[in-house]
C-alpha cells in the first residue's frame, strides 16, 4: 500500500460506540468487509517463509495478495464515501483497535496448518457467495469490486476446501488437528451472519445481500467439505460476537501492533 | 512530438491506444498488457490522455508498474497531459486475452488458459496440454503459482514443470 500523505486521521467519538456523522450504512458496510480482507489478508501474511511446503508458502501468499487487493479497493472506496480526506492507508493503518470492525474469526491466530485452513474455508464459503450477490449491488463501486472478488474467492473455497478434506480425512493426527480445529473455530462463524441496524439499513438499500440469503450456500458448502474430512461441527447454542462493535479479542493488538508498525513509527513513509 | 499535436483526434487516440498496448507485462514479458486485455480504452479529451487499465485480479502487484510504464511509453512518443486510470468493472476474465496473446504464451512455455473453463467441482480436474511436448498426461502441482495468475504443473510425458494461466 501507498503510504498516507495526510495528517494521521482525526480520532471519532467511537470509543464510547456512538456514531459520527460519516458511519452511514454505506461507508460501515464498505469499511467492515474491507477490514475481514485486510486482517486475514495480513493473517495469511504470517506464514510467509514458514508454510510447510513450498507449494503451500506460494498459494498462502496468493490468497492474502488477492485478499489485500480487495481491501484496497473498498478502503479507497470507503475514504471516498467518508469524504474526510482519508485514504486507503489512512484507514487501514491509522486506526485504534476498537475502530477496526472485522469479524473476530479473522483476527484469530494462524495455529497450526490445520487452524488457517479451517479459517479460511469457514471465511471463504460465505464471502465467495457473499460476493456473487454483492456483484448486483446497487452501488456500482462495491458491484463492481464483487465481481472482481467473486472470482477470486471461487479459488479460495476450493484450496482451502480441498486441504481440509486432506487433513481431516488424513492421518489419526491430521484428522485430531482438524477436528481441534474445527471446534475452536466454529463459534466464531455466526457472527458472519449477524445483522446489526447499519447492516440491515445496508441491505433494505440494496446495497449489500442479506447474509440470511446466503445460508442455504453456506451450509452447503461446508457439509459437503466436511462429510468428505470427516469431520464434526461442534454443536453449538451461540457464536462469539462484538467486532462488528470494534470489540475485539485479545489477539487483535498484538496483530495491530506488527500491521501499524511502520506507519506509527515512521509517519507518513512511502515507498 | 509536434507531428502528434498535428494528427486529428481519432488518428491521435489510435496511435495512443497502440503505443500503450505494445506495454509489456513486467511478470509476463511475452505478453503485451493489449493481448492480456488489461488495456481497456484510451481516450482524449481536452488535449488530455487517459488510458484506461484494469487488474487480472484485485491484487495484482505489477499493476503499479504497467500504470508507470504506459505513462512512460505515451510521454516518449511525444504526447504529453498521459493519466492512466484503474478501473475494475466490467471484472477482467482470462476471455479477455486475445488468441494471439494465448499462442504467444504457449510458445513462451506457459500453458494458455483454456477458453471458457467455467467453474470446477471440488477436486475436479482440469486437462491441460503440456507446453514443451503437447502432452495431455500433465498433473497439477498447485492451484497458485509463481504469480496470482498461474498456477504450478507438471508433464507426465516429458517430465517439465510448467506455468498454467489458470482460467478466470
Amino acid at each position: 500500500m501507498r503510504a498516507s500523505k495526510d495528517a494521521i486521521a482525526p480520532c471519532s467519538s467511537e470509543r464510547d460506540g456512538s456514531k459520527t456523522l460519516t458511519e452511514t450504512p454505506l461507508f460501515l458496510v464498505t469499511l467492515r468487509l474491507a477490514d475481514d480482507a485486510l486482517i486475514l489478508g495480513h493473517r495469511l501474511s504470517e506464514w510467509c517463509g514458514h508454510a510447510p511446503v513450498l507449494e503451500e508458502e506460494l498459494a498462502l501468499a496468493n490468497l492474502g495478495l488477492d485478499l489485500i487487493g480487495q481491501a484496497r479497493s473498498l478502503y479507497t472506496h470507503a475514504g471516498a464515501i467518508e469524504g474526510a480526506g482519508r485514504d486507503e492507508d489512512g484507514l487501514a493503518y491509522l486506526r485504534r483497535e476498537n475502530e477496526y470492525r472485522n469479524v473476530l474469526l479473522v483476527e484469530q491466530p494462524n495455529g497450526d496448518f490445520a487452524a488457517t485452513m479451517v479459517r479460511q474455508l469457514i471465511y471463504s464459503a460465505f464471502m465467495h457467495p457473499f460476493h456473487r450477490a454483492m456483484a448486483s449491488s446497487k452501488d456500482a463501486t462495491l458491484a463492481g469490486i464483487a465481481a472482481k472478488a467473486e472470482k477470486e474467492m471461487a479459488y479460495h473455497v476450493r484450496h482451502s476446501a480441498e486441504w481440509v478434506i486432506r487433513l481431516g480425512d488424513g492421518t489419526e493426527e491430521s484428522h485430531r488437528r482438524a477436528q481441534d480445529a474445527l471446534d475452536a473455530l466454529w463459534p466464531y462463524a455466526g457472527e458472519l451472519f449477524e445483522v446489526d441496524a447499519p447492516m440491515r439499513a445496508a441491505i433494505e438499500a440494496g446495497l449489500v445481500p442479506d447474509p440470511e440469503s446466503l445460508r442455504a450456500t453456506f451450509d452447503a458448502t461446508m457439509t459437503e467439505a466436511l462429510a468428505e474430512a470427516t469431520l464434526t461441527l461442534p454443536k453449538l447454542g451461540s457464536f462469539q460476537t462484538g467486532g462488528r462493535a470494534g470489540r475485539h479479542t485479545e489477539h487483535m493488538g498484538f496483530l495491530l501492533a506488527q500491521l501499524q508498525y511502520m506507519q506509527r513509527t515512521y509517519p507518513n513513509a512511502a515507498w | 512530438m509536434g507531428a502528434a499535436v498535428s494528427l486529428d483526434l481519432e488518428r491521435q487516440r489510435a496511435e495512443a491506444l497502440a503505443i500503450a498496448g505494445e506495454v509489456c507485462d513486467p511478470e509476463v514479458p511475452v505478453l503485451t498488457i493489449a493481448d492480456l486485455g488489461v488495456l481497456r480504452d484510451v481516450r482524449i479529451e481536452n488535449g488530455r490522455i487517459e488510458a484506461v487499465i484494469t487488474p487480472t485480479y484485485s491484487g495484482c502487484p505489477a499493476m503499479n508498474l504497467i500504470a508507470l510504464n504506459v505513462e512512460v511509453a505515451l510521454e516518449e512518443a511525444g504526447f504529453t497531459n498521459v493519466k492512466v486510470t484503474t478501473v475494475l468493472s466490467p471484472a477482467w476474465t482470462t476471455d479477455w486475452m486475445s488468441e494471439e496473446g494465448k499462442a504467444k504464451l504457449a510458445a513462451y512455455g506457459i500453458a494458455p488458459p483454456r477458453a471458457k473453463a467455467g467453474r470446477r467441482a471440488l477436486f475436479g480436474e482440469e486437462v491441460v496440454a503440456c507446453p514443451r511436448c503437447g502432452s495431455a498426461n500433465t498433473q497439477k502441482v498447485s492451484e497458485f503459482g509463481s504469480t496470482a495468475c498461474k498456477a504450478h504443473w507438471r508433464c507426465r510425458a516429458c517430465a517439465e514443470p510448467f506455468d498454467y494461466f489458470k482460467c478466470l
